[in-house]
C-alpha cells in the first residue's frame, strides 16, 4: 500500500529523474550567464598585476605627484609585467580608462628594463624620462580605477556615462553616445516586428482554425516548413529576393515602375527595410503558433451565439472573439519581442549601415575590441530590459493567462 | 554469427576517434594569409619556395585580421595556426599581450655584403616578434572610363570633391587611413596628421570632412572589392590596396589610375602564434622569409616593396607581364611625395576609442 511515506519517496524518486536536466541547465545557461554577469563588475587583472603600486596609490591624495617609493614600486612591477608578457593586456584595460596610455605603458615598460640594469638613483626621473605623462596626476589616477577589482566602469560605459576626474558620474558629449541610441532602436525594432508579425499572423491563424481539416493541415505546413528551414537559408534568401539586382527589382524594373540604373532601383536590404523584413519572417512561426493553439480552443458556438443575438461579425468578432485570443496574442508578442531583441545574425547579415542592433554591439566587443567586460555589460542590460519588461507585461496582462497552447 | 560485446565496440570507437590525429612524421606548418591576389603573391613568391627548400609542408588558410581567433586559440591552449601574416600594429599589440612568440633579431639572416639585419632593416623595422616582411599603401584609385572626356582627379582633394567630380566614392569600411585622409584633404600637413588627431577638435575636423560625403560612400571590407566596383563602376573612385589595383590594371588590362597623392604606407609581417607545436619549423620560415631575396621576390607578383635596404636593389620586373615594377611601388620616390607612415602606435593607443566613434557614426 502506498502510505504518506511511500509517496514521499515516489516524489522524491520523480524529482530526481529531472536531475540531469537541472544539471545541463545549470552547466551550460545558468553558469555561463553568471560568469558573464560577474565578469561585467569584476576584473581582477590590472589588481593582480601591479598589486604593491596600487596599494601605496591608494594612499595618494590624487593631486600632487606621488611619491618616490611610488615610482619605483610602479618600476618594478611594469618590468616584471613586461617579462611575464602580460604588459599587453594590462596596458589595454589602462587604455580603457584613459585613451592614449596604451603606449606610455608598453613603451615605459621597454625603456625601464633597459634602464633597471643600470641601477638608477631615481626611479621617478628614469620613469619621467622614459615618458612625460608620467608626470600627470591624470595618469595616475588612471592606473588606479583601472586597479579596481570590482568596478562600474563597464556599466557606466554601456549607458553612456563617464566617471569624472572627482568621481562624479557625467554623461558623454552627444558624438559620444552610442549604446542608448542603438538600445532604443533595438526596442523600437523589436517592437515593430513584433507588431508586424500580429498583423500578419492572426489573420493566417485565423484562416487556418477555420478551415476545413485538410486544408488546414496544408496551411499548418506551410508555415511550419520555414519553421524548420536553417536561419541562414531564410535570410540569404531574402538577399536574392531583395538586393538591387534580385528578383524584386528586376520585376518592378520590367513593369517599368523603378528606373534601371543602379541608383534608382530600390535599396531594400543592407538597410533597416532589410531588417525588418527578414526578422519579421523569420519570426513569424513564434506568432502563428500561440494563436493557433489558443484560437483552437474557443469553440465556434460562442460566436455562433452573438450572430442569434443580433450582433454583426465585427462586432461579434470585437467582443467576443478577439478577448478571448488575447492569452495567444500576448504570448506570441512576447516571445517575439524577445526573441528579437538578441537576435544577431540576421541583422549582420542585412542590416547593412543602419539595420544594426544592440546584438551586433555586444558581437563586436567579444569578436573584434575584445572588451568582454563591456560585451558582458551590455548584455547585462539586455537582460534587465527582458526581466523588466516581462514584470511589466504580468502587471498588465498577467503572466497566468498567457497561453502557449 | 559473430557476436561483438558493445564495450569491445566502445574501446574501439574509441580508439579510431583518438587515432585521427596524425603521428607528425613529416614536419607541417599551417600558415594564415590574406587570401585574394596578395594571398597568391606570397605563396609563390615566399611559401612555396620555403615548402620546397625545407621540405616543411604547408598548410595556407585565410583571414581578414584582427587578434580576435589568435586569441582565442592562445587561450584556450588549442593551437592550430602556427604562422599569421599580420599588419603591423596588430603584431606589435599581440605581440605585447604575449600571443607571439618572440623573434631574436640577431638570428636573421644578414644581407649578401655581411651588413647584419638589424643595421639592413629600417629603424623600427624589426619588432619583438618578428621582422617586417613588405610595405603596401592605402591610396585611392579610379577607372579612366568613368571620367572620358572630363578632368580626372589628380589630387587627396579631388576624392572629397563631390562638386567637380561627381559619383560615389569606395572606402574601407575602418576609421584607420580614413581619418588620416579625410585630413590631408582638408590641408593638414602629413607631419603633423597624428598630431592633430590626437585633440578632440582634430577628431571632430575629420568627422566632418568625412559628413560631407558620407552619402556618396560605398564601404568596402575586403581588399578584392574595390577593383571589382571600380570595374563595375559602381564607384567613380575607391580608396584601395595598390597592389590590387596594380594586378587589375596589368593582368586585367583594367584602365585604373592610382592618385598616390596623400597615400598611407603600411607594414606587414609574419607572426609566430605563442604556444605553437611547430616552433622550430615556425622560425625557420621567418628567417627564411627575412632573407633580402625572398623578400624582393614579392615584387615579382604584386605591387609590394620589401623593406631591407639591401632587397631594394633587386626589385625588377613582374614576372608574368614583363612590367618594371619600380614605378609602381608605394615606396617609389615619385609616389612618396605626399606619403603618411601609418603611425602604429598612434594607432594601438586610441583604436578601442575611435572604432567606437567611427562605427557609432556610420550607423547614423
Amino acid at each position: 500500500m502506498a502510505g504518506p511515506l511511500n509517496q514521499g519517496r515516489l516524489r522524491l524518486r520523480a524529482a530526481a529523474l529531472t536531475l540531469p536536466l537541472i544539471a545541463f541547465i545549470g552547466l551550460t545557461f545558468l553558469a555561463p550567464l553568471g560568469a558573464m554577469l560577474v565578469r561585467s563588475v569584476h576584473d581582477p587583472l590590472v589588481a593582480e598585476t601591479l598589486p604593491e603600486t596600487l596599494a601605496l596609490l591608494n594612499q595618494w591624495d590624487g593631486r600632487s605627484l606621488p611619491e618616490e617609493a611610488v615610482f619605483a614600486a610602479a618600476a618594478r612591477e611594469l618590468v616584471r609585467a613586461r617579462q611575464e608578457r602580460t604588459i599587453g593586456q594590462v596596458a589595454t584595460r589602462i587604455n580603457r580608462v584613459q585613451s592614449g596610455l596604451r603606449s606610455t605603458l608598453t613603451g615605459s615598460a621597454r625603456k625601464l628594463q633597459r634602464a633597471q640594469r643600470a641601477q638608477p638613483q631615481s626611479w621617478r626621473e628614469a620613469m619621467l624620462e622614459a615618458d612625460s605623462d608620467w608626470a600627470e596626476a591624470s595618469t595616475w589616477l588612471a592606473v588606479r580605477r583601472a586597479g579596481e577589482r570590482f568596478t562600474a566602469r563597464h556599466y557606466l560605459q554601456a549607458l553612456d556615462l563617464d566617471q569624472g576626474p572627482e568621481g562624479e558620474i557625467i554623461q558623454q558629449p552627444p558624438e559620444r553616445r552610442i549604446y542608448l541610441p542603438l538600445l532604443g532602436r533595438t526596442l523600437l525594432v523589436s517592437l515593430s516586428i513584433a507588431v508586424l508579425c500580429l498583423a500578419l499572423g492572426y489573420p493566417i491563424a485565423y484562416l487556418i482554425v477555420h478551415s476545413p481539416p485538410r486544408r488546414a493541415n496544408m496551411l499548418l505546413l506551410l508555415v511550419l516548413v520555414p519553421f524548420w528551414t536553417s536561419l541562414l537559408v531564410r535570410t540569404t534568401s531574402w538577399i536574392v529576393l531583395l538586393q538591387k539586382q534580385g528578383v524584386v527589382n528586376d520585376i518592378l524594373v520590367s513593369l517599368g515602375l523603378v528606373g534601371d540604373d543602379a541608383e534608382e532601383r530600390l535599396a531594400m536590404i543592407y538597410n533597416m527595410t532589410g531588417t525588418l523584413v527578414a526578422m519579421t519572417h523569420v519570426l513569424l512561426p513564434f506568432m502563428v503558433l500561440p494563436l493557433y493553439s489558443v484560437m483552437r480552443t474557443i469553440p465556434p458556438v460562442h460566436m455562433r451565439a452573438a450572430a442569434s443575438l443580433g450582433a454583426r461579425f465585427p462586432k461579434a468578432f470585437w467582443r467576443v472573439y478577439w478577448p478571448q485570443t488575447l492569452p495567444g496574442v500576448g504570448a506570441g508578442a512576447l516571445l517575439v519581442f524577445i526573441l528579437s531583441i538578441g537576435y544577431y545574425i540576421t541583422p549582420a547579415l542585412v542590416g547593412g549601415r543602419t539595420g544594426q542592433l544592440i546584438s551586433n554591439m555586444v558581437a563586436y566587443h567579444m569578436q573584434q575590441s575584445l572588451n568582454w567586460g563591456l560585451a558582458a555589460a551590455l548584455g547585462g542590460i539586455l537582460l534587465a530590459c527582458v526581466a523588466g519588461l516581462y514584470l511589466l507585461f504580468d502587471r498588465v496582462v498577467g503572466v497566468e493567462r498567457m497561453r502557449l497552447g | 554469427m559473430m557476436k561483438i560485446h558493445p564495450w569491445a565496440l566502445a574501446a574501439a570507437l574509441l580508439a579510431a576517434a583518438l587515432n585521427t590525429a596524425p603521428a607528425h612524421a613529416q614536419e607541417s606548418l599551417t600558415v594564415v594569409s590574406w587570401g585574394g591576389a596578395y594571398g597568391r603573391a606570397s605563396k609563390l613568391a615566399v611559401l612555396e619556395p620555403f615548402s620546397e627548400e625545407t621540405g616543411i609542408e604547408l598548410r595556407i588558410e585565410d583571414y581578414n585580421g584582427g587578434l580576435a581567433q589568435i586569441r582565442a586559440q592562445v587561450e584556450t591552449g588549442n593551437v592550430h595556426w602556427d604562422l599569421v601574416d599580420m599588419e603591423i600594429p596588430d603584431m606589435v599589440r599581440a605581440c605585447d599581450e604575449g600571443l607571439l612568440e618572440l623573434v631574436d633579431a640577431e638570428s636573421l639572416p644578414a644581407a649578401a655584403d655581411g651588413t647584419p639585419a638589424t643595421e639592413d632593416f629600417p629603424a623600427d623595422g624589426i619588432t619583438d616578434c618578428g621582422p617586417t616582411q613588405l610595405f603596401y599603401s592605402t591610396a585611392y584609385a579610379y577607372n579612366q572610363h568613368s571620367f572620358e572626356g572630363k578632368p580626372e582627379p589628380a589630387s587627396l582633394g579631388d576624392f572629397f570633391d563631390l562638386q567637380k567630380f561627381p559619383g560615389r566614392r569606395g572606402m574601407r569600411r575602418s576609421a584607420v587611413a580614413n581619418l588620416e585622409f579625410a585630413l590631408m584633404a582638408d590641408g593638414v600637413p602629413t607631419e603633423q596628421v597624428y598630431e592633430v588627431l590626437e585633440t578632440p577638435e582634430g577628431m571632430d575636423q575629420a568627422f566632418r570632412k568625412l559628413d560631407s560625403i558620407k552619402d556618396a560612400i560605398v564601404w568596402w571590407e575586403a581588399g578584392a572589392q574595390p577593383p571589382q566596383m571600380l570595374a563595375d563602376r559602381e564607384v567613380a573612385m575607391s580608396t584601395a590596396y595598390n597592389g590590387r589595383i596594380f594586378n587589375a590594371q596589368v593582368l586585367e588590362k583594367q584602365p585604373f589610375v592610382i592618385v598616390w597623392d596623400g597615400q598611407v604606407l603600411d607594414s606587414g609581417g609574419f607572426g609566430i602564434v605563442a604556444g605553437t607545436r611547430n616552433l622550430e619549423a615556425a622560425q625557420k620560415l621567418v628567417r627564411y622569409a627575412a632573407r633580402p631575396e625572398v623578400q624582393a621576390r614579392i615584387s615579382k607578383y604584386i605591387s609590394y616593396s620589401p623593406v631591407r635596404r639591401s632587397a631594394l636593389p633587386l626589385v625588377s620586373t613582374h614576372l608574368q607581364t614583363g612590367v618594371e615594377m619600380a614605378p609602381h611601388m608605394p615606396t617609389s620616390p615619385e609616389n612618396l611625395k605626399r606619403a603618411l607612415p601609418n603611425d602604429w602606435e598612434w594607432w594601438s593607443d586610441h583604436a578601442d576609442e575611435v572604432n567606437e566613434r567611427f562605427g557609432a557614426w556610420l550607423a547614423r
